[in-house]
């Protein structure tokens, strides 16, 4: 069958689409917590601020749980009460800021890498990258010269920066998984 | 001074624009959508073909992650909301046809005014204090999804002078896998805005804009209560799931 097209998220998605505790993956008390943040930017190197990130990864030990709850709603009043802490679902929703920065609280992906799916007004159709934090085989099948964009750096210990440029000299590398 | 963007210079654009990719996509470099200028890659996407990868795999929701609320959007207020109700349904397929079960699908649209609950939306139409304009449910076995809700009115923007959005829902779907997600609009048969619109048309191909317009369907009309639309989704992209079924 023919697939439905995309169309962009457009600006308005706000009130709709970010959910509470949607960037914390982790446990605020996990003391294997680490921080990933970053910007995303433009292709006149402007911050984006109405781009919405997801993220999807696996826990610290490599395993895709994807365990429910990630959305968990007030049975009361039907309110979004975010997630309860506990258990590793693997996926996290974050819009960018007025400044077109995003924060991420969560745990060393096992596998070496988190897949983030980027959306924003402007972008017809949502586009994929990753986060490494480290040398990985698969980096090797990147021209050299655009592998440090899939890199975060650390900057200092459990917190690690990841800009993403949506085009322009250091435009990220984006996948296709056709 | 550049002269401000004229309806005739849209037109002209649309009219030139190359074809988009076979998959019936809009190409994400569509210079008709202004705001596309600086937000696309000009770099090839890098293909990736890993049978490991996480991306195969995707989120999963539960019966915990919404409630029964959460699919009417006439009900989140102790009022009714102003505008003509309807119901939208329809099934999530993938590229086989076979139903995408239990997974996430998420809507928001402006009200009957055309006005969106959103701090930026500046349009001067009035807000309804009985209408947020969100709403989710799960698909159930049969892929199935069904919203309440009103008619979302068509609303002004400034890709260029007297531009309007024809009326949509905005949809958001998951599939078994990261790469089966989907951010889209649904749009209503026979609005006149479609041919002045730089988003719907940055679908080229004419057969794959119509697969983002609903059907009015008078069976699912209800007496006295609903106007019924028929809205089904085909989502892209390969999942793990399918290897695992020696695809
Ligand atoms: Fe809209």
């Amino acid at each position: 069958m023919n697939p439905t097209p995309s169309q962009t998220v457009g600006p308005f998605y706000g009130y709709a689409l970010p959910f509470p505790g949607g960037g914390d993956l982790a446990a605020p008390a996990d003391p294997a917590g680490i921080t990933v943040h970053g910007y995303v930017h433009d292709g006149a190197g402007d911050p984006v601020p109405d781009a919405l990130l997801e993220f999807w990864q696996a826990d610290a030990s490599g395993e895709l749980r994807g365990a429910p709850g990630t959305l968990r709603r007030d049975l009361v009043d039907g309110s979004v009460i975010g997630r309860h802490g506990v258990d590793f679902t693997g996926f996290g929703r974050v819009a960018t800021d007025a400044d077109g920065r995003w924060t991420l609280r969560t745990v060393m992906p096992g596998n070496g890498y988190i897949s983030v799916c980027v959306f924003a007004r402007g972008l017809l159709h949502h586009l994929f990258t990753r986060i490494y934090f480290g040398q990985d085989p698969f980096l090797d099948t990147v021209p050299p010269q655009r592998r440090h964009t899939l890199m975060a750096v650390r900057e200092r210990e459990g917190v690690h920066r990841f800009d993403i440029h949506l085009q322009g000299e250091k435009e990220t590398v984006f996948f296709d998984f056709g | 001074m550049t002269q401000p963007l004229t309806q005739a210079d849209i037109d002209r654009e649309l009219r030139e624009a190359p074809a988009g990719p076979p998959s019936g996509h809009p190409d994400r470099d569509f210079a008709p959508y202004r705001s596309s200028v600086l937000r696309h890659p000009k770099q090839p996407l890098i293909s990736v073909k890993d049978p490991d990868a996480a991306e195969l795999s995707g989120p999963v929701f539960g019966v915990t992650d919404v409630t029964a609320l959460d699919a009417d959007l006439t009900r989140q207020h102790p009022g009714e909301p102003l505008g003509e109700r309807i119901t939208v349904q329809g099934r999530v397929l993938d590229r086989d046809g076979r139903p995408v079960r239990g997974q996430l699908v998420e809507v928001w649209q402006a009200n009957a005014s055309g006005r969106y609950r959103h701090q930026r939306d500046d349009h001067p139409a009035p807000l309804d204090p009985n209408f947020t304009g969100v709403g989710r449910c799960l698909t159930d076995d049969e892929g199935r999804y069904a919203f309440t809700t009103i008619k979302p009115g068509a609303y002004p923007w400034r890709n260029h002078v007297n531009a309007w959005r024809p009326a949509h829902i905005h949809f958001s779907l998951f599939g078994a896998a990261f790469t089966q997600r989907l951010v889209t609009q649904m749009y209503f048969p026979g609005d006149p805005l479609f041919p002045y619109d730089p988003i719907l048309n940055s679908v080229t191909d004419e057969r794959a804009r119509q697969r983002l317009v609903a059907a009015y369907a008078h069976e699912l009309s209800q007496p006295e209560w609903s106007l019924g639309y028929r809205w089904d989704i085909v989502l892209d992209g390969p999942a793990a799931t399918w290897m695992e079924e020696g695809r």
